[in-house]
């Protein structure tokens, strides 16, 4: 690991104007940050530790839209074992159980799982060709060992997908994101927060470089009663999903009143299933809906040379998730 | 995981970083600037107010943090991770550096009760804090029950993964994920065992479990 200097305020201001200077880095848990500089992926001339900012805390409030609450330092165990998580949100406490070990749990917080980077092992190998580590040098994996990659709307420039399983369930929930700056604080639909790679695979999401993410903000659903965290992995548990859904249904008399989707591992961005969702509502809450569904689902799917599974694997795991969801599983 | 060979140690042998802030800042600045600020002087600063300005200036920095009930002044790099400072620094080698990048779970420790990978945890970042390693969960020559139910149901082969394995397993109670197999097997997920112990360790888990001892 290169040197960098370490420093630790105690004021989000001074946190805000550490951060609009070039080469610092914000450190939360350091559970991916702390691996890259271990790696040389990522050299931080300076770490700003962000721990002692009181950004903690999980409420709900009931203004004009009831939502829920969820402050960016507050740790993944801790988000995914609230009563009121696990009562109102029972989706995202599953995703963030089915993410990573119980020890990483314990030191990933909020804000940093948004912005933990891909795990594309062109990515983490400093001796090979990337466009996100190394704008310019190439994609290692286009035309490498690409089992692991992109589906849907990848570029030329960069097939890697996303990692996090928090974030595909936040994206199914119509989260938004709450930001800070010197200029002040600004909401960003979780929809927008991450980027599609284009030309620009180095950027991973909207966020400024000046800008920290001080909260999430999860409107109440219908949804508690059938959602469903499905995750496809080479191995039972703590492994990176091969494809993930996030499922929820607002099931009314054996009728899909509403539907949320969203599928991780299968793009550079949680990718929220718009088209399926507006073909289940109406319909019975059956395997036949969840099926057609699933098929809708995957129009425009694009497989590089190993990932052609996933054109198979990801309609069952949508369909199957959604059967769990209904509880006809 | 699996290249033990690499040299992980964060500590550059032999060729000088190409960049290197703390030198940059010495270039910089002048020479008796960089004379006058000795380290006992630049840390006592520090220790008053952990001042970016300051701490920019030096190699080393002040931790306090109570490990295994002792409290310890320390001076350490920030680059520096508790499970280096463990090992190296104060030769507390029970915890083991496996992967040394968090997949195999063999450096867990708890900081304030909690498990964590103590390979990704910079030391710096438990300043105030409690560190416990397997080293502090005898009581004395009292062996705490889960050392004591690993050894009865042979939960090891070559004892490299064990003390990771020990300290989830005390977590995996404590957390209330230790109900049925299939959940300890599931929260004890991130600590890996090359030789597959993995059964003698889930019968270990139930036995103090069962026992209802507090752990």
């Amino acid at each position: 690991m290169k040197q960098f200097q370490y420093v630790r305020p105690t004021t989000q201001q001074s946190v805000l104007d550490a951060i609009a200077k070039p080469g610092a880095k914000v450190l939360a848990g350091g559970s991916n940050l702390v691996d890259l500089m271990k790696h040389g992926v990522m050299s931080p001339d300076k770490l700003i530790d962000i721990q002692k900012l009181p950004l903690r805390g999980i409420s709900k409030s009931l203004g004009n839209t009831s939502s829920i609450s969820i402050g960016a330092l507050e740790l993944n165990s801790a988000v995914a074992e609230h009563a009121l998580i696990k009562q109102e949100l029972p989706l995202l406490s599953q995703a963030l159980n089915a993410g990573a070990s119980a020890q990483l749990r314990n030191m990933a917080t909020v804000g940093g799982n948004m912005m933990q980077r891909t795990r594309c092992p062109y990515f983490y190998d400093i001796a090979m060709p990337c466009n996100k580590r190394n704008p310019g040098s190439g994609c290692g994996a286009l035309e490498g060992f690409n089992r692991m990659h992109a589906i849907f709307g990848a570029s030329d420039k960069c097939i890697a997908v996303h990692p996090s399983d928090m974030c595909i369930a936040l994206v199914a929930l119509d989260a938004t994101v709450e930001v800070a700056s010197r200029k002040g604080k600004r909401y960003i639909k979780f929809a927008d927060f991450h980027r599609l790679p284009g030309n620009t695979p180095e950027l991973d999401n909207n966020l400024a470089h000046d800008e920290l993410i001080t909260r999430v903000i999860v409107p109440t659903n219908n949804f508690a009663k059938n959602s469903y965290y499905l995750k496809v992995r080479d191995r039972a548990s703590y492994a990176f999903a091969l494809v993930s859904v996030a499922a929820a249904l607002d099931i009314d008399n054996g009728t899909i009143r509403s539907a949320r989707l969203a599928m991780g591992g299968v793009a550079h961005k949680p990718w929220r299933l718009h088209e399926a969702e507006k073909a289940l509502v109406g319909k019975p809450a059956n395997k036949a809906s969840f099926e057609q569904a699933a098929q809708i689902a995957m129009q425009g799917a694009k497989a590089y040379k190993d990932n052609a599974f996933k054109l198979k694997l990801a309609p069952a795991t949508i369909t199957e998730a959604l059967t769990h969801a209904a509880g006809l599983a | 995981m699996e290249d033990l060979n690499k040299d992980a140690c964060p500590h550059h042998h032999g060729n000088e970083p190409k960049e290197n802030p703390r030198r940059n800042f010495l270039k910089q600045t002048s020479l008796l600037t960089a004379v006058a600020l000795t380290p006992g002087v630049a840390v006592k600063a520090a220790e008053n107010h952990l001042d970016e300005a300051v701490a920019a200036v030096f190699e080393k920095m002040p931790l306090h943090v109570e490990i295994n009930g002792v409290n310890q002044s320390l001076s350490i790099e920030p680059r520096v991770t508790l499970l280096d400072l463990l090992r190296e620094q104060l030769h507390l080698t029970g915890t083991k550096k496996g992967c040394d990048y968090g997949q195999c779970g063999a450096c867990t420790v708890h900081v304030d009760g909690h498990r964590v990978n103590s390979c990704l945890t910079l030391a710096m970042t438990v300043d105030g804090k409690k560190v416990t390693t397997i080293e502090g969960l005898a009581n004395g020559d009292e062996l705490h029950p889960m050392q004591e139910a690993f050894i009865k149901h042979d939960g090891f082969q070559c004892g490299y993964c064990t003390p990771g394995q020990i300290m989830s397993a005390v977590a995996c109670i404590r957390e209330g994920h230790a109900n049925s197999e299939a959940e300890i097997r599931e929260y004890m997920s991130g600590n890996i065992c090359r030789c597959g112990a993995y059964p003698n360790i889930v019968n270990a888990i139930q036995e103090v479990k069962a026992g209802g001892q507090q752990v």
